[in-house]
């Protein structure tokens, strides 16, 4: 800037004192014509404006709102041991007490309608099943207790205040995990 | 500068006569020795098109797009591609260029560019995170998706409605209340103990990410004040010098405030900042219980 606004100058008294020998010189053509000739054709621009009252932007505002979208939430989130260990924990939980419930209402009501419910006749009913049959529902009866009872305990932990570190979290998922499919095909197969 | 100023001055009077000479040649005058007709093309060079580098590194990325000027078309997603080579490491970088020399048209937010501001808050391959902070995966055949905060109302394109985060913000009294004057008369003291507690809590941007993160928020984000929000109340009930410990924690003793915490922990995982709001709210929820 400083540099082109000194040699600005020097042309101009050059040009002043000797018009003839400027016009000739080539350095004149190339440089300070265009500089020249900007000063005199600055674009201009007019901005316009409307005026508007604060109750008429609210209102434009809370036009825009109506049709705001959600953004996209749980189909795009990353899975993390995290949530899909919380997810699995409230699955799993509802799952027990549901069929908790379901069982101990049909015993409630079994005299009525002259089910069997007692431990006798389902112990016997169960013996009678192949064994392929036994386990993959044993199985399918500890998974959700084994798993709801250890995360359960981490829960526990939590609520104490321990054990909140991302690492922390992130392993003792993972122990959980192991624990509960250990555990539960200890339970499906022999017990 | 000052004494060039003076001395063109001097000259102003000259200056009429030199311009008016100026502006009888247009610029597109040819004056001197030039012949008529252009130079012949076997004489000059050729601007050629950028050929594509051979150890480019071409990354896609897909974006969600909304515009609100147009209400009734849907989300989409817009891909772009960037060669990894001419983009700066973080993914804000690759927006910035794809808004600079793609799409002038894309649309977020961004400010400090180094973590602090928080403006840059949005979900990058899955995760909540500051795009500033995150860098982009090198893998170029892996594509990455950036989405807005989740479960959010979107302003446009990555740019989420945050006004009920801020409300929330503001109903938990992020400030200090007293009732006494201090014992001097001039600031209120600290144990160093007590000034230790505050670390981890005050650090908190208020980017959104940890909120927008958390499943309970985002089906009760009406009335659960969130990750965020509840850390900072956390950061008032532990501060030793405030006085309204009390009403602070009489606030949050509803179902709704904080026992919509379900310790999913995903605030925790997501924070950029490496803060732990899971572990504020069992704190919270400590303090309320003992």
């Amino acid at each position: 800037m400083l540099t082109q606004r000194i040699a600005q100058q020097s042309l101009r008294r050059l040009a002043a004192s000797q018009p003839g020998l400027v016009s000739q010189s080539m350095a004149f053509k190339k440089f300070a014509a265009p500089a020249a000739i900007m000063g005199s054709s600055l674009q201009t621009r007019p901005i316009t404006t409307q005026p508007m009252k604060p109750s008429d932007s609210y209102e434009i505002l809370v036009a825009q709102r109506k049709n705001r979208p959600n953004s996209p939430h749980l189909t795009i989130y990353q899975p993390q041991i995290p949530w899909i260990l919380s997810i699995t924990n409230r699955i799993t939980g509802s799952v027990l007490s549901g069929a908790f419930y379901i069982f101990g209402s049909a015993y409630l009501v079994a005299p009525l309608f002259g089910w069997h419910l007692d431990s006798a006749s389902l112990a016997a009913a169960f013996g009678a099943w192949p064994v392929a049959a036994k386990v993959l529902t044993k199985f399918a009866f500890a998974l959700p207790f084994t798993f709801h009872s250890f995360n359960g305990i981490r829960h526990f932990v939590w609520d104490s205040g321990k054990a909140f570190k991302n690492a922390t979290v992130i392993k003792t998922g993972w122990v959980v995990m192991g624990l509960t499919g250990v555990s539960s095909l200890a339970l499906a197969l022999f017990l | 500068m000052a004494a060039l100023r003076t001395t063109s001055r001097l000259f102003a009077a000259t200056r009429p006569a030199f311009k008016s000479q100026i502006r009888t040649r247009t610029m597109a005058t040819v004056t001197g020795t030039a012949t008529s007709g252009a130079v012949p093309p076997s004489q000059t060079t050729t601007v050629k098109e950028p050929a594509a580098d051979a150890d480019s590194k071409i990354k896609t990325f897909h974006i969600y797009r909304w515009n609100p000027d147009e209400p009734s078309t849907k989300p989409r997603m817009q891909s772009y591609t960037l060669d990894l080579n001419k983009t700066g490491p973080m993914m804000l970088d690759a927006l910035i260029r794809i808004k600079n020399e793609v799409d002038p048209t894309l649309t977020f937010r961004r400010s400090c560019r180094e973590g602090i501001c928080g403006s840059c808050a949005m979900n990058i391959d899955g995760v909540n995170t500051l795009a500033c902070l995150c860098r982009i995966p090198t893998d170029v055949k892996a594509e990455s998706k950036i989405y807005p905060l989740p479960h959010t109302y979107v302003v446009k394109d990555i740019v989420p409605d945050l006004t009920q985060f801020y409300k929330q913000y503001k109903s938990i009294k992020p400030y200090l209340q007293k009732n006494t004057p201090a014992p001097d008369g001039k600031e209120y003291l600290q144990s160093k103990e007590e000034r230790k507690k505050l670390d981890g809590l005050y650090e908190c941007i208020l980017c959104a990410c940890c909120s927008t993160s958390c499943p309970s928020y985002w089906w009760n984000s009406e009335e659960y004040l969130g990750p965020a929000v509840l850390m900072q109340s956390y950061r008032w009930i532990a501060d030793s010098r405030d006085e309204h410990t009390e009403e602070r924690k009489a606030q949050l003793d509803n179902s709704m405030s904080l026992y919509r915490c379900h310790t999913i922990l995903n605030c925790s995982r997501t924070c950029p900042k490496g803060l732990n709001p899971g572990y504020a709210i069992a704190e919270i929820k400590k303090a309320m219980a003992l």
